[in-house]
């Protein structure tokens, strides 16, 4: 009886736990807040053109803002500094399926990362394909794991990802990702698309991973992961060795380094992790589900901005953030179905005597 | 002391192997990205097949997306995933040919035949198709499976017989009686590869990288003459046949890519003779001048990225040079999956992974 019991609350729990497992409140506390406000209706539109659910932004040295969404396609949009729709790049190419991330090189390149073909595919400005890394499946193959329901797998094989989720690039044009959903490493490629090196398994060890699912590199080529999963940062050097954890930040959902991925030196460079909840959470921890930190590069929090919600300025699940001027930032929201341009006002925070 | 014996014929073997590996002269050549498409698309993908016609035009059939399964019918099939574009002698699109027929899921292959006719394999439809010039359909080889199963088969009743087709499907393949690649005239291919000809017009299917391991000839209506092969390591079997190419007496070059040699057989299927060295072949293609030779791509790993390169070679099995390597740069390849030797020092390869054609200059 009492094992039926206890067999009932467990199942009764499973869902909630299983949820709540992945998801923690930041345990920073007393962090100042930055004022901040959202453009209105930046993003335009021409009649008949859709975003769907917002999955990528990134800016280019230009100006330019690219979009990749999931609609009734994934497809990738490019606007211009003003919010207008430009153009389309990339449709219906075969690394298309399910969009997770984009990021720009130093050379204005656009990198599609998408979760559904497991591939990166480089686009130059004009939207031509350069390279690609990763491989979709053979149909065929696949049709023996129907319906699909894919899991960890941690096959860790050079040139396969498994739902890989981000990119970043260093100074020397490495590329580095963040593999992913059914692997948990951080792997390094050279710019000619050459593996280099892979670290991590799964875990919640020093170079372990519970979905790392954002990632981003500095000046100096360090390497910045949002381990959301584990609800920290972990920090690696340009060879993949363990550096730091930083981890009061809660779930990191997207992390994004500010300055641009170079190659001018761009001086003072801040971290900035988004701890966006969906907005299925309950009302209640909306004030900090939504929120985005602001830190300096060795971990010190210096603010945060943000709660969840639907309105301009508010955040439905931030799935990336771009922050090439460290005081707009771009952030795409998946449940919104939108991006926003947000302007920071660090210079109006208000000073907390707070510890 | 036999061991001992052994073990010193052993490391005169591998001696004579490196040796052997390394006698391989290094071909100079140039190499060109090919193909243009308008910068909103269409886009290449994975390009399975390219082959040029007598004019120079380019037919290249690629994987472009995903098959797409249908929801909520009583019969769940698959459609799209791979199409077929037509490019110039230079390389600009000019359109795409067949669309949205009704096989075209996973291409694996293409090939122009001596009259300008195009013929696509495709591994996930389980058929050869052969275009007219005009585009048109003028043959139809194998059948697409019916449907597609979308949650884990049920155990087979007892005496129920095997279904048809490759991945896991295939209701309603004729012939279904019968193990698929039984050599009766409908029975089905297992995950095809490549199409060839000899003089005649007799059409020779590998077939493939499924379970049949078999090449199935063909007359040139498409009526059934005969198949030969199984799966295995011995003379006249096959571990994956990836590709075929007939030389001018008619006689047949398998690329049996699991046992890392070439077989060779005369027309109707008697064993002649085998050669390797020539590394795990992925495609292959006779050139047609008077002294004929074989270009056969290498890929030793599964994605093309480590170990990779094009052999020449003669059709007494000695390879005469190599040249490329693996890679993603202009002159190295991701799985070269198909050559076109229409011009026997100018190619077309095509590349899975690395998405492009590269116009291949040897010197």
């Amino acid at each position: 009886m009492t094992r039926l019991l206890m067999t009932a609350l467990a199942l009764a729990l499973l869902p909630a736990g299983s949820w709540l497992s992945a998801q923690s409140r930041a345990t920073a506390t007393n962090v100042p807040v930055i004022p901040h406000e959202a453009v209105p209706n930046f993003f335009k539109n021409p009649p008949g053109i859709y975003t769907g659910e917002n999955m990528g932004i990134a800016t280019s040295s230009k100006g330019a803002i690219y979009i990749y969404h999931r609609a009734y396609e994934t497809r990738l949009f490019e606007y211009t500094s003003q919010g207008q729709f430009v153009r389309e790049i990339g449709r219906n190419n075969y690394g298309f399926a399910f969009a997770h991330s984009v990021r720009v090189d130093a050379r204005d390149n656009i990198w599609a990362v998408d979760e559904g073909t497991d591939m990166l595919v480089k686009f130059s400005p004009e939207g031509r394909v350069l390279m690609t890394i990763g491989r979709r499946d053979d149909p065929v193959a696949m049709l023996a794991n129907m319906p699909g329901a894919g899991r960890f797998h941690g096959r860790n094989a050079k040139y396969r990802f498994g739902r890989q989720t981000d990119v970043a690039f260093d100074q020397q044009g490495n590329i580095f990702v963040s593999d992913g959903y059914f692997d948990g490493r951080v792997v390094k490629y050279d710019k000619n698309g050459r593996f280099v090196k892979a670290v991590g398994t799964r875990g919640n060890g020093q170079l372990q991973f519970n979905t790392p699912h954002s990632i981003a590199t500095d000046f100096q080529g360090n390497v910045y992961v949002g381990d959301r999963g584990n609800a920290r940062v972990q920090v690696l050097d340009n060879d993949l060795n363990f550096k730091a954890i930083y981890p009061n930040v809660g779930n990191p959902w997207a992390v994004c380094v500010s300055g641009g991925p170079g190659p001018k030196n761009p001086g003072k460079q801040y971290l900035y992790v988004s701890n966006s909840w969906p907005d299925s959470a309950p009302a209640g921890p909306a004030e900090y589900t939504g929120e985005v930190y602001k830190l300096e590069l060795d971990g010190t929090i210096v603010g945060k901005f943000g709660r969840a919600g639907k309105a301009p300025g508010q955040f439905a699940t931030i799935h990336q953030m771009d922050c090439r001027d460290p005081d707009v930032i771009y952030t795409a929201e998946i449940n919104n179905w939108r991006s926003q341009k947000i302007l920071l006002k660090p210079q109006q925070m208000k000073t907390t005597s707070q510890p | 002391m036999t061991r001992i014996i052994t073990a010193a014929a052993i490391a005169a073997i591998l001696a004579g192997g490196t040796i052997a590996a390394q006698s391989v002269p290094e071909i100079s050549f140039t190499a060109t990205d090919l193909l243009r498409t308008p910068t909103e698309g269409p886009f290449v993908g994975e390009v399975a097949g390219v082959g040029a016609n007598s004019r120079g035009q380019i037919f290249v059939y690629t994987r472009t997306g995903h098959p797409y399964a249908t929801l909520g019918d009583n019969r769940t099939f698959s459609r799209g995933g791979s199409k077929l574009f037509l490019f110039d002698a230079k390389g600009n699109f000019v359109r795409e040919w067949g669309q949205d027929v009704y096989g075209f899921n996973a291409a694996i292959g293409l090939r122009v035949d001596p009259q300008d006719n195009v013929w696509t394999i495709d591994v996930a439809a389980n058929q050869v198709v052969k275009f007219n010039a005009d585009g048109s359909v003028g043959l139809v080889l194998g059948r697409k499976p019916e449907t597609i199963a979308v949650r884990p088969a049920a155990p087979p009743a007892p005496g129920a017989p095997a279904a048809g087709g490759g991945g896991g499907g295939g209701g309603g393949q004729a012939g279904a009686k019968l193990p698929p690649g039984s050599g009766v005239p409908g029975s089905g291919f297992n995950r095809p590869t490549d199409v060839a000809w000899d003089k005649a017009g007799n059409i020779y299917v590998a077939d493939g990288i499924g379970t049949n391991n078999r090449i199935a000839k063909f007359d040139r209506d498409g009526a059934f003459i005969t198949n030969w092969g199984s799966t295995g390591g011995a003379p006249g079997q096959f571990s994956g046949v990836k590709a075929i190419a007939l030389d001018a007496q008619g006689n047949v070059y398998a690329a049996d890519a699991g046992n890392k040699r070439i077989q060779v057989f005369d027309g109707n299927g008697k064993f002649l003779r085998e050669f390797g060295n020539i590394g795990t072949p992925l495609a292959m293609c006779m050139t047609r001048g008077a002294t004929q030779y074989l270009y056969v791509s290498h890929a030793g790993d599964e994605d093309g990225m480590d170990d990779a390169t094009i052999y020449k070679v003669a059709l007494d099995g000695k390879v005469v040079g190599k040249f490329g390597a693996a890679g993603k740069l202009l002159k190295e390849f991701g799985l070269a999956n198909s050559i076109d030797c229409r011009n026997e020092n100018d190619l077309l390869i095509g590349e899975l992974t690395n998405w492009r054609v590269q116009r291949v200059s040897l010197k």
